[in-house]
Order: C-alpha cells, then sequence, then structure tokens
C-alpha cells in the first residue's frame, strides 16, 4: 500500500450522478442492432431491445466542445485520480425485465468504491461505478456494475 | 423448448469481421467520439495502436449475441460477468462462443463459459452468462 487515495479522494465514495430519464424509441432499437451485427428478427425489427442496449440509451451526450482531445467525455462522477492509465476493468450486469419501444427508463450511477493494489509493475487504483436501470414504476429493469483498474 | 442443454455442451460459435463503417455506425449510435475507434494517424501515432481499435462494449455485444442467437424463443439471458483483456483492431475477425458450465432442468437456469478470441486464438473478452430457459 504506497497511500495514493487521499482522503479528498476517499471522500467520493458515494457520489451520485444525476438520474437520466431516456425514452425507448424503436428506430434507437434498429440502429443498435444494425450496429452490432445483430441477425435476430425481433432487433432488427425493434420489437424488443437486445441486451446491453441500456449502454446506448445511456451513453452520455455531452456537447463537443466539452469532449476531450482524444474524443472523449469527461465523467463527471469521478474524481481526479493520481494515475490516469486505464487498464482492462470488468462489467457484471444483472438483467431483469425486458426493454420495449415507448419505455421510459431513468438510471442513476453511483461511485460505490475507491480502493488500491499493489500490482506487479506498481500501484494500482480500482474504483467501481453502478448504474441501476428503472421504469416509471420503480422496477428494477437493469443493474451494472463496472470495475476500472487505473495504472 | 428443443435446446436440450448439457453441461459441456459448446454452443454455436459466431464470426464477426470487424468492419470500418459498422464501427463507424456503433460508435455514432452510442455517441462514442473516442478517437481511436475511426482516427487512424491519431490511433497509431499517437496511441501506438497498431489499427483502430474495435469498440470494448462491442465485443462485449458479440458474448452476448452468441448465446442469445442459441436460446433463440427459448428463454432469455439473466446476466452476465466480463472484462475486455486484449484489444482487436478494424479488418481482424473474432469469433464469439461458449460452453454450458450449469444447467438446472428444474429451475431452467443456465450458465454458460463465453469467449471472444481473435485468429491468433488470444482471448479478447471472456465472460460468464447466466440465463433462465423458459418452463
Amino acid at each position: 500500500m504506497t497511500g495514493l487515495l487521499t482522503e479528498e479522494i476517499l471522500s467520493c465514495i458515494g457520489r451520485q450522478s444525476d438520474p437520466q430519464r431516456e425514452i425507448v424509441t424503436r428506430r434507437d432499437i434498429r440502429k443498435y442492432a444494425i450496429a452490432t451485427d445483430n441477425r435476430q428478427a425481433k432487433y432488427l425489427a425493434g420489437d424488443v431491445a437486445p441486451p446491453l442496449f441500456h449502454l446506448h440509451l445511456f451513453w452520455d451526450v455531452v456537447p463537443l466542445s466539452e469532449l476531450s482531445p482524444d474524443g472523449v467525455s469527461i465523467d463527471t462522477l469521478l474524481p481526479r485520480f493520481p494515475l490516469e492509465k486505464a487498464m482492462a476493468g470488468g462489467l457484471d450486469i444483472t438483467y431483469h425485465k425486458p426493454i420495449k419501444p415507448g419505455d421510459w427508463l431513468t438510471a442513476a450511477r453511483t461511485l460505490t468504491d475507491i480502493y488500491e493494489k499493489s500490482g506487479r509493475s506498481g500501484p494500482l487504483i480500482f474504483y467501481e461505478v453502478l448504474m441501476e436501470v428503472r421504469n416509471d414504476e420503480g422496477a428494477l429493469v437493469v443493474s451494472e456494475r463496472t470495475t476500472r483498474i487505473l495504472r | 423448448m428443443s435446446l436440450a442443454p448439457s453441461v459441456g455442451l459448446a454452443i454455436p460459435e459466431r464470426q464477426h469481421l470487424c468492419e470500418v463503417v459498422q464501427q463507424m455506425l456503433y460508435n455514432a449510435s452510442l455517441w462514442n467520439g473516442h478517437r481511436i475507434h475511426f482516427d487512424m494517424p491519431y490511433a497509431t501515432e499517437v496511441e501506438g495502436y497498431s489499427g483502430l481499435v474495435v469498440a470494448g462494449p462491442l465485443i462485449g455485444d458479440w458474448l452476448h449475441q452468441v448465446v442469445d442467437e442459441w436460446l433463440g424463443d427459448a428463454g432469455m439471458i439473466t446476466g452476465i460477468e466480463y472484462s475486455n483483456r486484449v484489444a482487436a483492431f478494424v479488418g481482424e475477425t473474432v469469433t464469439a462462443g461458449g460452453t454450458v458450465t450449469a444447467y438446472d432442468p428444474e429451475s431452467g437456469e443456465i450458465r454458460l463459459e463465453v469467449y471472444v478470441k481473435n485468429d491468433r486464438d488470444e482471448v479478447l473478452a471472456p465472460g460468464v452468462v447466466t440465463a433462465r430457459l423458459d418452463p
């Protein structure tokens, strides 16, 4: 343990983004299905969304002027970390209900953990973000836990 | 339901050609402007990649699809755990596949180990998918 994580950084655990509410359209499902090389008729027709469609629905739509020079949108949920080189991370997703055209869905993201480990080539910082997608009745539709590693 | 899964069963593999127009449409559909996916001089000269990088979540989508196609209307995917380990580049053909590792006929719950690999047999993304077959 090299103590890279300051009190200030650790105090960001629990931070939440503003909930984002979006409507699912047949057109968006069709575009996503085609772009992912899908070949099942129900998705290509937009009758129901394929798994992982929530990623498309809730990717941050930011103005061009707010993208970094490499074209990436800056995740305002995260503090500035002392390590910046992103390594492979992981996803853990649970699908509770199917997503269909006309559904209004709301995503809430929480920074649930930040911790440090020593890797073979130096310290690593891990952080976890939980995204919960709910319908207008408040029922969970998708929950997704992302773990990212910085070195 | 005609799937008759058994532990050890390898589901049919699916190949995907990582083609440049598809990459553009995929990233546009997300609103993903990351230059490594479409700006060749940036990807190679600034970031040091050997080509345009295939978006990580698209590989993740293919992990879902190979199981979802096999399931058809017999059930649905209930969860996945996966990570992107090795990059894929535009122009490569990658292969998705999986093996059934657990099946409970009572509940219909099924578990598969899945992968997307390149033509050098490197696993780009390993994962575990859970699904439920309809009664």
